[in-house]
């Protein structure tokens, strides 16, 4: 019976095909549209991801000023409570710390020759470089040597070379920030772009001696990175850390930290639950088309059934009972939209492949989306069919004979 | 009369003897009354009958007498407001909507004025369209279609769409449909009325073949007197009630 049902009402649609075919639009634009906001979601979150377990599940930023209330990024604001010596009792006083770099930095124009270019001077310790595992491609990266000296020596990021020295080799030559010359030392190897799209490589580090003293002028550092042993001493670093800092700070029991300690996996999952929030959304935007696309079906339908009133009769005149006319419509509704949801799915996975040559944005599609969608087409069809196929059924078949 | 053919003879799980002679219709006070508004309208007033299987009846009436009202009842079509319609040996006044659509499906075959097949769809699957609703594999239904097309002088055109045939040739493969599950009874209201003279003739030369060859009961609704000669029997309604209802010397 089902089959025959099957059969009749792809005769039916196809008697119309125009007709049929601009009807199942909306659910078209509808699958097609979430299928691809999702995707885009899906690979922000992906690419959040991945961005941050290059990172490292065992680094710790320690910020100055108090956790703002809900975990919320405060910011490197509030009181100016860190100094570099702390980032070295940290380093030096606990064992399940690897390694520990102070961190300040500040956005300026660097010259070099008859070129400038505005990027960010970050001031590390040699340590730096392990806990963010950056390679250096040529020279030498900053030594403690460095540090003590205040030594004018700089690694520039590849962005930083190619607009300063174009082709050109930058070891050796000199760049100056806020008019003091730096000498380069080193070239650092490519990291590409954060998961929110800063690019890694438009960087200059220098010591962070040199970079408090000659080009801020201030004795408080803004950060202090550091490794902890491995991901699962991270906590118990986190905890060591923080008694050392209020210890160090003087800070009596039962008063809030001047300080506040991030730990890198917490944030990854902020950011990835906050990418799975977007993606929602924005697939929740998308289906209120299938809404409307649902709404564009029961107004066909019923249409349809206004207009084959007398063949409506002519069936129940040989027999044909109410569910049985009734069964007819929903599943030719059913046809509908679930033929739409069939295209929706190749054009919302056409789009997202183009979305991603064309502006170069990953997206990434999962199978349940495709199987979710669907269902939820059939639904539509099965929902928005069903008061035209009830309609349909309860017509007196001596008016549906007589209609004209 | 002839005894009916293998064609056309019910199926043998029937509970009656389809024996020609017997009780297929049995009316008793009928009434129908509609309610326009406030007033009450009286279509059909106190009407008692009795049609034996392989009659041919032509109802006859002016418009309003009641002739329709009572063609609908007889179809199962409607119900009527009080009084007992048997139809072999059952009362299907009280039936519900879907009992009474399995009786318009396997007991009853329309012929209608206007044809009635539906467009864009061909000959044979018109013929068709009954077995749909009574569950028959394709194959077969295809196969007894053809059978009853070949009955009315079509197997030739059984793929043509009612656009491609003429009025009378639409007629037969109404006819045919009607026939298709071997029903006790055919109602036709007025079946040439859209067809000149020449192709009502035939067509009511082929309701007279299938009344005395294959035995076939049919009640036949007309208002020509032309069309209704050809029956055995003439009812005649008036106002709602039968005042006359002769066979033919």
């Amino acid at each position: 019976m089902l089959i025959m049902a099957f059969r009749i009402a792809l005769r039916a649609l196809a008697r119309n095909k125009l007709r049929s075919f601009l009807t199942m639009l909306g659910i078209i634009i509808g699958v097609g549209a979430v299928i691809a906001m999702v995707a885009i979601g899906e690979g922000a979150k992906k690419r959040v991801q991945e961005q941050i377990a290059s990172l490292g599940t065992n680094l710790l930023v320690i910020l100055p000023g108090t956790v703002t209330l809900g975990g919320a990024r405060s910011g490197s604001g509030g009181r100016q409570s860190l100094i570099a010596a702390d980032a070295k009792a940290i380093m030096n006083e606990i064992p399940v710390v690897a390694g520990a770099s102070p961190v300040v930095r500040q956005a300026q124009q660097v010259i070099a020759g008859d070129q400038n270019w505005g990027t960010s001077i970050q001031g590390v310790a040699p340590e730096f470089q392990q806990i963010r595992e950056w390679q250096v491609r040529e020279g030498r990266f900053i030594n403690q040597a460095d540090v003590e000296s205040t030594a004018k020596v700089a690694l520039i990021g590849a962005t930083v070379a190619y607009n300063l020295f174009g082709d050109n080799d930058p070891m050796g030559s000199v760049i100056r920030i806020k008019k003091i010359p730096f000498r380069i030392i080193g070239i650092l190897g490519a990291k590409g772009q954060t998961g929110n799209g800063t690019d890694q490589d438009d960087i200059v580090m220098v010591p962070y001696t040199a970079m408090m003293k000659l080009v801020m002028g201030v004795t408080y550092i803004q950060q202090i990175i550091v490794a902890a042993v491995s991901a699962d001493t991270t906590q118990e670093a986190n905890a060591q850390i923080a008694l050392l800092l209020r210890q160090r700070h003087r800070i009596r029991a039962g008063n809030d930290d001047d300080f506040n300690i991030r730990n890198l996996s917490d944030i990854a999952e902020a950011a990835s639950n906050s990418a799975t929030v977007m993606a929602l959304l924005l697939g929740s935007i998308a289906s209120v088309s299938l809404i409307v696309g649902g709404i564009g079906i029961m107004n066909i339908m019923l249409v349809s059934v206004t207009e084959r009133t007398r063949e409506i009769g002519i069936r129940m005149a040989v027999g044909a009972r109410g569910r049985d006319i009734m069964l007819q419509f929903i599943v030719e509704a059913v046809v509908m939209a679930a033929s739409g949801g069939v295209i929706g799915i190749l054009v919302g996975i056409g789009s997202s492949n183009l979305i991603k040559y064309l502006a170069e944005l990953p997206t990434l599609i999962r199978p349940e989306i495709i199987a979710i969608s669907f269902l939820v087409s059939g639904t539509v069809g099965v929902f928005f069919g069903f008061y035209p196929a009830r309609k349909a059924s309860q017509l007196d078949p001596i008016d549906a004979l007589r209609y004209e | 009369m002839r005894a009916q053919s293998e064609l056309l003879a019910p199926s043998p799980d029937r509970g009656l003897d389809a024996e020609p002679g017997q009780e297929v219709i049995r009316i008793r006070d009928l009434f129908k009354t509609y309610k326009m508004g406030d007033i009450e309208v009286a279509a059909l007033r106190g009407i008692n009958l009795m049609i034996r299987r392989g009659e041919f009846i032509a109802v006859t009436g002016a418009s309003g007498s009641g002739k329709s009202t009572f063609m609908n009842i007889l179809g199962c079509l409607d119900r009527p407001t009080s009084g007992a319609y048997f139809l072999e040996g059952q009362d299907v006044s009280a039936f519900s909507a879907d009992e009474w659509a399995h009786i318009r499906n396997s007991k009853i075959g329309f012929v209608f004025q206007g044809f009635n097949l539906l467009y864009r769809t061909s000959a044979a699957e018109n013929v068709e369209l009954p077995m749909m609703y009574n569950g028959l594999p394709s194959k077969e239904r295809r196969r007894r279609a053809l059978e009853v097309l070949g009955l009315v002088g079509l197997a030739e055109r059984s793929h043509h769409l009612p656009n491609q045939l003429s009025g009378g040739q639409q007629q037969r493969v109404a006819i045919a449909r009607s026939l298709v599950n071997r029903p006790s009874l055919i109602l036709a209201d007025e079946p040439t009325g859209n067809l000149d003279t020449k192709t009502s003739d035939e067509i009511m030369q082929l309701f007279q073949n299938l009344n005395e060859k294959e035995g076939i009961t049919i009640v036949l609704v007309t208002h020509e007197p032309d069309i209704a000669e050809y029956a055995h029997r003439q009812i005649v309604f008036r106002d709602g009630s039968i005042i006359s209802d002769n066979a033919k010397a």
